[in-house]
């Protein structure tokens, strides 16, 4: 006997808050206010993990109708919810370190006018994730898929007097919108085809087809559109653009939504989509291709940034390449792994960056921190745990999840293991990098404190409890949070994953099944390419150490010998400068010139007036035939009548 | 209630014209005239409330009929009656007519008298088009709505307020003109006005000549809708007609004249000339889709705001007009949503654009700035009801435009495709342009003391929110009532589709 679950609780209590906040809140304290946002997305928490202790006696997966939402002829999507393993592994993430979140909020928003509707957007956020996240259709899922980007929208502008944090948050929304087509895209396809949306229908009329080996069919259609969402959402090559800007958020908003929970929406769509990507290996290759660019690509760019918050924006981008990278191998349950460690670690870096640019007054650039191990040790050690684990140093959580991608990957290709291993060390270098600008050396914000003297730097202070708890929370999390093992993980989550596999299928279920065989065999393979890996972190990590602790005048000289590359990298290979000219501003011009002065004005708007003014000359002119002198008009009559007696002749002679 | 049943539509058309007739009669005291407007339009509302609650889904064909003859020669028949689909259109006239009235309140303080019967005569009209059976009868509702709205636009308006009159009147009028020659070309072969009959006739091949006039017949029709919606390239009068409106007429402008056209197109192209609305679909579609994109492309690109959403409604009404031509049952159901929709939201957004109107004088977008922080409320009604325009899921604008789109591409995936590149445009213009005027700074001293909404305000905006939110988040109120409507209307094309395979 299945019990019930009320799943729906579990979005709807975050709602319940935001709209408590959101419509009343302004008239209340900021202790009731972060009372009401905490109470209701630790209720939601709460039942999350209460679902956990009923999940053994479940039959999977659960389904929970609530109510029927669009019906039109014979399609019809409802408000139902459903629950599988990686819905609950997604749900644990999101309650779970959403809710650490909130409490950090607290703590740092304190201080901030519009209170309230700080905490209305948060718990908003929650609503719209947790409706993604257990959606038993793709248009429900849609739903939340479209509300993390508004409230990731609203929170990212949540400055909105800045004009910067205003157009990010435009960006944001409009770069996902571009994403959300290609989504749009894939749900007509599946619904002309199919005639559902509904997960457990459409994947059980995919099941029995053969895989496209053509690269050229419906599901490799739907594979790639489906990308195209994922892509726009989840910031990877080319919509990647929003991501870095999205930067002028608060920090909390930037760690919740621009690293743990929104963008890995992507990757959580890609790898429930599986039974259709499984059988278009077209797909599953442009997937690989993109996490793995996107991987290289976004961690080049991290090296040379200076803002704090922008290498860990980068670090994301490139993480979240990662986790394509595995969904394209096919090695889903290693994304979703390394998705779970990644918004500990993750959440933790930008929440202790947070804790740093807090203790520093507000200053996000790495150039004027230095030497604040010994001011802020809680926040330096918390964030060391982040950065070795992001780094893949055993046994940190990192490890073991990039550890099985790349090995994973291997085993498809080994251009994409190359390529995941030089980004490891790349990853490894520019963490390293921030790690020692920030904590170590002498403190360099002296040429900012003018005014202000030493003032400053005596005010340097270590974050209030209340943002710490979290912070060592999930600490402890990036340490630990990797040693269930991605075997143990890979076997949880392979109900999921297997589901509508069949026998005849591609290389992915032979890779699942064959794999726990061959491990034995390949396991001293394995064990070289893990060495490789911890290798080349650790190079990076002594690359880090020589240029930014032992010899810091290095960087200016390397960055010196390398020019325009150098230039390059540091703005971002003019990726924002390239889609202003070539897309942006032809647009407007276009629009501004051709469209609306061009056909509007000159066009359609000109020949209706002419066709006016022409009528009215017309009449003008017709108007003179009246007069009223008896010797015109006779002259008319005898015209007339000439008129007529010619036709009449002509007809005559016919 | 079979009592009521059969004189409702009489009703509900006509209690706004007999509240005008009484107005003419009251003192120039403004005050009661406003009160009094207010309470007729009310009355409408609540009555009208009436044919969707007690709507026989499961009942063909149109309900609440009354069919009186009214003129003997010519065969001209008082002819009312509602499906699913028109029921609600009236429902949508008579719920943002008092809402008209309320946003009017202070704005129009001379020929306050005059004013407000106008805005009566026109809710008749309007209500009397989409209950109208009779041909004539639909005529006469049709050309009737062009003076008074040509009125308010003329007396009430501003700028270049008789340009904007006299070409709104001039364009549509001539279109209709097309229409016009098509009934009478009807009458004459039929010797009816009466639609139903008209309709079977043509269904039974009774028609003389029709094989050879039925294109031309189609097309009279098409082109007095296609001014109306409008559709590229008729649309040039509307954002004229927008700018120089007062808010009334611009609200009941985008809310309800303009699916007139929709509505026209729904009814009478599809209805009577299927065969006729199938083998044109392809060029309407792409004028559709044209519209779509060209209206959100200009929209981008205006520097005033109230020209901005009337370009937004071209951009909207192509989706409506795209839906209508896929033939499919969610092509059809999503039209008729996104008509309701583009009422309830950009009805609400050029309220909202009139409340700023009344403080500043001015549409220009470069002359606000900033505006989120002397006017939070003002901020929050006027962000919603632009996520409710830019399709966010769970408000009205989504569940159209989905249904719309997904209908298209089952005709014809390339227009599926282009259409739905409409939801990037549409985030394209209306989040940049709430960043102009509510974002950064305030940039100018006046905007700075800039008073929020008043009470009266709130109480405008607050229904079409509602209305925005229900409606996206459950449709199903609305959509199990278009669907057997439009099942009836899209009956001849399956029966053609059919025919096409069996050959």
């Amino acid at each position: 006997m299945t019990p019930n679950l009320h799943l729906w609780l579990i979005p709807l209590l975050p709602l319940a808050g935001a709209a408590i906040n959101g419509l009343f809140g302004r008239r209340f304290s900021r202790r009731a206010v972060s009372s009401i946002a905490l109470g209701f997305c630790g209720a939601a928490f709460a039942m999350a993990l209460w679902v956990v202790a009923q999940f053994s006696a479940l039959s999977l997966p659960y389904s929970e109708y609530f109510a029927p939402w669009i019906r039109a002829g014979s399609f019809q999507a409802d408000f139902a919810f459903y629950l599988d393993q990686l819905s609950l592994v997604m749900l644990l993430v999101v309650t779970g370190v959403g809710f650490l979140i909130h409490i950090y909020s607290v703590g740092y928003m304190w201080e901030e006018g519009g209170f309230y509707r700080f905490f209305s957007y948060l718990n908003l956020f929650m609503f719209f994730m947790l409706t993604l996240v257990l959606a038993n259709n793709y248009l429900l899922m849609f739903i939340g898929w479209e509300g993390v980007g508004l409230a990731s929208y609203l929170l990212i502008g949540f400055w909105f007097t800045k004009d910067s944090a205003a157009a990010a948050g435009k960006k944001a929304f409009i770069v996902n919108r571009i994403g959300d087509f290609g989504f749009l895209i894939a749900l007509f396809l599946l619904i002309k085809h199919f005639g559902s949306l509904n997960f457990v229908q459409v994947f059980h009329r995919i099941a029995p087809l053969r895989p496209e080996t053509t690269g050229a069919g419906l599901l490799t259609a739907i594979g790639l559109l489906l990308m195209v969402g994922a892509a726009g959402k989840s910031a990877q090559i080319p919509l990647y653009v929003w991501l870095p800007d999205a930067m002028e958020g608060p920090t909390p908003v930037s760690a919740l939504i621009h690293a743990a929970t929104m963008v890995t929406a992507g990757v959580y769509m890609v790898a429930r989509s599986h039974v259709i990507l499984d059988r278009a290996p077209m797909a599953l290759m442009v997937v690989a291709i993109i996490g793995t660019l996107t991987a290289l690509f976004a961690a080049t760019i991290g090296v040379a940034q200076t803002d704090i918050k922008k290498v860990l924006a980068y670090s994301t981008i490139s993480q979240l390449g990662y986790m394509f990278m595995a969904c394209g191998v096919a090695a889903y349950s290693a994304g979703i792994f390394h998705l779970m460690t990644h918004a500990f670690f993750k959440g933790l870096l930008f929440l202790a960056a947070g804790s740093v640019i807090h203790a520093v007054g507000g200053e996000q650039d790495m150039r004027k921190m230095g030497g604040l191990r010994t001011k802020i040790p809680w926040t330096f050690w918390t964030m060391t745990a982040a950065t070795f684990a992001i780094a893949g140093f055993w046994p940190f959580a990192g490890f073991f999840s990039k550890d099985e991608i790349l090995w994973q990957a291997s085993r498809v290709s080994f251009v994409y293991w190359g390529i995941g291993v030089f980004t490891a060390f790349l990853t490894s270098f520019y963490m390293f990098r921030l790690w020692f600008l920030t904590f170590f050396g002498e403190y360099r914000g002296e040429a900012k404190a003018a005014h202000g003297g030493g003032e400053h730097q005596a005010g340097i202070h270590e974050s209030p409890k209340l943002m710490l708890a979290p912070l060592v929370i999930l600490a402890v999390l990036s340490v630990c949070g990797g040693w269930v093992g991605s075997v143990r993980f890979e076997r949880f989550l392979t109900p999921v994953l297997q589901a509508g596999s069949g026998a005849s299928v591609s290389n992915v279920s032979t890779n699942a099944l064959a794999s726990a065989n061959e491990r034995k065999d390949e396991v001293s393979s394995e064990t070289l390419l893990t060495a490789v890996a911890l290798g080349a972190a650790a190079l990076g990590l002594y690359l880090a150490f020589l240029m930014y602790y032992q010899r810091p005048q290095l960087p200016d000289q390397i960055a010196a010998s390398l020019g325009g590359f150098y230039d390059a990298v540091v703005h971002k290979y003019y990726v924002d400068d390239l889609y202003a000219t070539l897309f942006v501003k032809p647009l407007l011009d276009a629009s501004t010139r051709i469209l609306w002065q061009g056909i509007d004005r000159d066009v359609i708007d000109a020949a209706v007036d002419n066709g006016a003014d022409g009528a009215r000359e017309i009449s003008d002119s017709v108007r003179h035939m009246q007069s009223g002198n008896l010797r015109s008009y006779a002259g008319w009559i005898a015209a007339g009548a000439a008129g007529v007696i010619a036709y009449m002749v002509w007809m005559g002679t016919r | 209630m079979s009592a009521l049943n059969s004189v409702i539509l009489t009703l509900v058309t006509f209690i706004p014209l007999a509240g005008s007739l009484l107005l003419l009669l009251l003192p120039r005291r403004d005050r009661d005239i406003r009160w009094f407007a207010l309470v007729v339009t009310l009355l409408a509302f609540v009555l009208s409330l009436h044919l969707p609650v007690h709507l026989q889904r499961d009942q063909p064909g149109f309900q609440y009929e009354v069919n009186l003859p009214w003129i003997s020669s010519p065969n001209i028949h008082y002819h009312m009656g509602v499906d699913g689909i028109s029921t609600w259109l009236v429902v949508l006239t008579t719920f943002l007519t008092p809402l008209c009235v309320l946003i009017s309140w202070k704005s129009i303080h001379e020929r306050v008298k005059e004013f407000f019967i106008l805005l009566l005569i026109l809710e008749t009209a309007l209500i009397g088009v989409f209950v109208s059976l009779d041909l004539f009868l639909f005529y006469f509702f049709w050309e009737a709505t062009l003076i008074p709205m040509a009125l308010l636009i003329g007396m009430y308006g501003h700028g270049r307020k008789v340009y904007a009159a006299i070409k709104f009147f001039l364009y549509t009028m001539i279109a209709s003109m097309f229409m016009l020659a098509a009934i009478l070309w009807l009458y004459a072969k039929t010797g009816s006005f009466d639609f139903v009959s008209i309709q079977a006739a043509i269904h039974n091949g009774q028609v003389e000549h029709f094989a050879n006039a039925a294109t031309w017949l189609f097309l009279g029709f098409f082109i007095a809708f296609a001014v109306k919606v409008p559709l590229f390239p008729f649309h040039t009068w509307l954002p004229d007609a927008h700018v120089e409106a007062p808010t009334a007429g611009s609200v009941l402008l985008a809310g309800v004249l303009l699916k007139m056209g929709t509505y026209g197109m729904l009814r009478f192209n599809l209805g009577l000339f299927p065969e006729q609305s199938r083998a044109n679909a392809w060029w309407v579609m792409i004028l559709a889709l044209i519209g779509i994109i060209y209206g959100a492309l200009v929209a981008l690109v205006q520097p005033n705001l109230k020209k901005l959403i009337a370009y937004s409604s071209i951009s909207h009404l192509g989706f409506v007009v795209l839906g209508l031509f896929s033939f499919t049952q969610a092509g059809l159901d999503g039209a008729t949503f996104v008509m309701l929709a583009h009422g309830v939201s950009t009805g609400a957004l050029f309220m909202l654009a009139g409340i700023l109107y009344e403080r500043r004088h001015t549409y220009e977008i470069s002359e606000f700035g900033g505006l989120a922080t002397p006017m939070p409320v003002y901020a929050t009604f006027f962000l919603f009801i632009t996520l409710a325009s830019l399709g966010l899921p769970l408000l009205n604008g989504f569940i159209g435009e989905f249904l719309v789109l997904s209908g298209a591409f089952r005709d014809r995936a390339i227009y599926g495709v282009l259409g739905a590149t409409g939801v990037i445009w549409s985030a394209c213009y209306l989040l940049w342009m709430y960043q102009r005027v509510f974002f950064g700074k305030v940039t100018r001293e006046t905007n700075q003391s800039l008073p929020d909404l008043d009470m009266r305000e709130c109480v405008v905006l607050w229904p079409a929110a509602l209305a925005a939110l229900i409606m996206g988040v459950a449709p199903l109120i609305w959509l199990n009532a278009f669907d057997p409507a439009a099942q009836a209307i899209l009956a001849p094309f399956t029966q053609l589709a059919s025919k096409v395979v069996a050959k």
